[in-house]
């Protein structure tokens, strides 16, 4: 039976249990915004394309399963671009539909038309262009295969708008057969053995884990083999939630705002075993000084990840859960060469204790509202059961630092680009995903202004999402950087004429609160957090406030200025 | 080092970019490139001149596997193989130099593909030794143009690179 290119596309989305779909019309999406209309599929129109994409990828992040959106083509398509290289980097499944000038036009520089494909292939996992609508349902089946599957990513689908009105005989393919596409998802045994030789023959080992088991589901295994052998865990922020916040042996992050514990975990070991991590030199600092004295492990999907940054000694192709499933196999084993591994184990797990105790994360109270006090209290009065979301910065590392996430898929953050104006819209996607849930972005006054159009698409579609923003006046991160090593020279970073947020929130329709002292912070919040509306809280913080512990960029990870 | 890469890929639409663009975003160096219809019209063969210490080299290979749509990727250092380039070059040919342009030529088993009455355009094919001999024999003459091919390359003997299933094959550890 025949149907129009739009028919197919909805049902294609059907047929792959797409519930939502993050949305900005024009022009060229005509044809499956009407048909799209008729159906049962959730349509979150948004404010803005970019927000589009952010929303399915912190829906995406949130649920586990692959997040949609559509816009339209040229300018539609290219306010994607941000979304895009943001999911692309934190290896997020998505499936990004850009419609497209009529066929015979492209090429032409017609009203709206960017060659999309072009623009985002170095920001895609894989892109199509649909050229022959007979093509159509295939290419949305494989996009969606390849979004999701082995070491995932967004895919970008392109579709003129003459092909979503004409008719082709539609038949749904049952499978997907590329010959070119075959990840691996399980590792070598060969390669499995000798990683617990080293271990067995190792004083001083680290799990180093990262956003891999996240988006593998390999949590639960992550903690039986920690617990199994005694071993230490560090998490790249990626990898936060991967491995509960209040584990005894959890050292929490690494890195350039990492904890001493972890960073000097790191640096003292005799072997990393890194899961799912990919050696980010946020994570490294100076790469020739990182783990000196360790042998590295490397469990990991995608290849290129394995001795891209770092040189490995044992490299493992595979998925995490499949690969930690066969170490804790061969751990419970036992076996004589572990004999020795138990009775040294306790000297390790007392010096990491000693320096989690020595040098714990901390800062100083002197009666000013500071960031890191409020983030405590986010996590008592929630008791860790909630979504967060982040901008990037200040608020970023301190969210990292100071709430304890239990769980995966609880942190929602633009790991890898860093990109401002993530952590609101991503919320509204969490929100989607698990109506129910408290979902907070915690925000700064800077990246909040990124994306607070989508105001507008929390109230229209009643998601009580709440920002949390801490307010220091300045684009604190760089001010902060500005503060250490270029004296204090506050060039860009003072925000002036910042709106009155409540106002804002008011106007929009949302609820809007301030804080100004410590002592209102916890009925504030408890405040806000039951209200059932979007809301905005305005936390004005202390300005002065950095991160800390600090790495100085290209500095090696032992070399921390504390506070 | 220099390597010689032998790609298989989709004979598709936009794919040349994608290899391509792998190449200027990582800031991999490339050669040459060269591009046609294999034996099996669904695959085209890029044979590639890159270079690199073994880190680069072992990158470039798992990151053009990585591209959804190359089926295979092999690095000729492994493999005992024969490769050959093409030039064509137009060289002045006066009175006094054609006679020895005609020696050279036949020397190297080149030909003259084309003549005007003040030059030649000769064809000639060999690996890179033998075409670096040939062009510094025959520059003092003058060259006015020259064009290359980039090498080509096939394994010797009765290997044959197929499409089979998607791996590396030479260099890039990684799966143990």
């Amino acid at each position: 039976m025949k149907k129009t290119g739009a028919q197919i596309f909805v049902e294609c989305l059907k047929m792959e249990g797409v519930d939502t779909i993050f949305c900005y019309p024009g022009g060229a999406t005509l044809n499956i915004t009407d048909v799209l209309s008729g159906s049962d599929i959730q349509q979150i129109v948004v404010r803005h394309e970019q927000g589009a994409v952010h929303a399915s990828d912190g829906y995406a992040r949130a649920s586990g399963r692959v997040g949609v959106s559509l816009v339209t083509s040229g300018p539609g398509a290219t306010n994607t671009v941000t979304g895009i290289a943001t999911a692309y980097m934190d290896s997020i499944p998505l499936v990004i539909f850009t419609c497209q000038v009529n066929t015979m036009l492209i090429g032409n520089d017609a009203f709206q038309e960017a060659d999309i494909v072009g623009i985002t292939r170095p920001c895609t996992k894989h892109s199509y262009l649909v050229r022959d609508g007979k093509d159509l349902a295939r290419m949305i089946k494989e996009a969606f295969y390849i979004a999701r599957s082995g070491r995932p990513g967004p895919v970008l689908v392109d579709i003129p708008k003459d092909i979503t009105s004409n008719l082709y005989e539609f038949k749904y393919p049952e499978k997907v057969n590329i010959r070119s596409y075959q990840p691996t998802y399980v590792g070598h045994i060969g390669q499995i053995k000798r990683a617990m030789k080293e271990i067995a023959a190792s004083k001083k080992p680290v799990l180093y884990t990262g956003g891999g088991i996240i988006s593998s589901g390999a949590s639960a295994e992550l903690v039986r083999l920690a617990e199994v052998l005694s071993i230490p865990v560090v998490n790249t922020l990626m990898g936060l939630g991967g491995f509960p916040g209040n584990h005894r042996l959890f050292l929490g992050m690494l890195g350039m705002h990492g904890t001493y514990a972890a960073n000097m975990a790191i640096t003292s070991s005799d072997l990393i075993i890194a899961v799912g991590a990919r050696f980010d030199d946020r994570a490294t600092g100076k790469v020739d000084e990182f783990a000196p004295h360790a042998k590295i492990i490397h469990v990991d999907i995608d290849p290129t990840s394995i001795s891209k940054n770092i040189k490995v000694d044992i490299p493992i192709v595979g998925d995490s859960k499949n690969v930690l499933q066969k170490m804790i196999h061969l751990a419970e084993q036992g076996g004589p060469e572990f004999k020795d591994y138990h009775a040294s184990i306790g000297d390790w797990i007392k010096e990491t204790e000693q320096w989690k105790n020595d040098y714990p994360l901390t800062y100083v109270r002197n009666g000013t509202l500071k960031p890191q006090y409020v983030i405590e209290r986010i996590y008592e009065l929630t008791k860790g059961k909630a979504i967060i979301t982040t901008e990037v910065g200040q608020n970023q590392m301190w969210t990292a630092q100071f709430f304890k996430f239990l769980k995966p898929r609880t942190l929602l953050s633009s790991g890898g680009l860093g990109t401002m104006g993530f952590g609101f819209p991503a919320a509204i996607g969490a929100q989607v995903a698990y109506p129910k849930s408290l979902v907070i972005d915690i925000a700064g006054d800077g990246s909040i202004q990124m994306n607070i159009q989508e105001l507008g698409t929390a109230v229209q579609f009643r998601l009580p999402v709440k920002v949390v923003i801490l307010n220091n006046a300045h684009l604190g991160m760089v001010r902060q950087w500005q503060e250490l090593f270029y004296e204090k020279r506050y060039t860009w970073t003072c925000l002036e004429c910042t709106p009155d947020f409540v106002k804002l929130a008011d106007a929009y329709g949302a609820a809007g609160y301030v804080i100004e002292r410590e002592d209102d912070v916890d009925t504030v919040l408890k405040e806000a957090f039951r209200n059932g509306m979007p809301t905005l809280i305005d936390v004005k913080v202390n300005p002065e406030e950095s991160v800390y512990p600090m790495v100085p960029a290209g500095a090696p990870l032992r070399e921390m200025l504390l506070v | 080092m220099r390597h010689i890469i032998s790609v298989l890929v989709e004979n598709e639409f936009g794919v040349l970019s994608r290899v391509a663009g792998l190449f200027s975003g990582r800031g991999f160096n490339i050669e040459s490139l060269c591009v046609a219809e294999s034996l099996d019209p669904t695959v085209s063969t890029m044979t590639l001149v890159t270079s690199g210490n073994d880190a680069i080299i072992e990158q470039v290979l798992k990151q053009l596997n990585k591209l959804i749509n190359v089926i295979k990727v092999v690095d000729f250092k492994e493999l005992d193989y024969v490769s050959r380039e093409m030039v064509l070059v137009k060289v002045n040919a006066d009175e006094r130099s054609r006679e020895e342009i005609l020696r050279m030529v036949e020397i190297f088993r080149g030909k003259i593909i084309d003549v005007s009455p003040k030059t030649y355009t000769l064809l000639i094919t060999g690996d890179e030794e033998k075409l670096k001999a040939f062009l510094t024999l025959i520059k003092p003459l003058g060259i006015k143009e020259l064009v290359r091919t980039g090498p080509i390359a096939i394994a010797r003997g009765d290997k044959v690179i197929k499409v089979k299933e998607k791996h590396s094959e030479g260099g890039g550890e990684g799966n143990g």
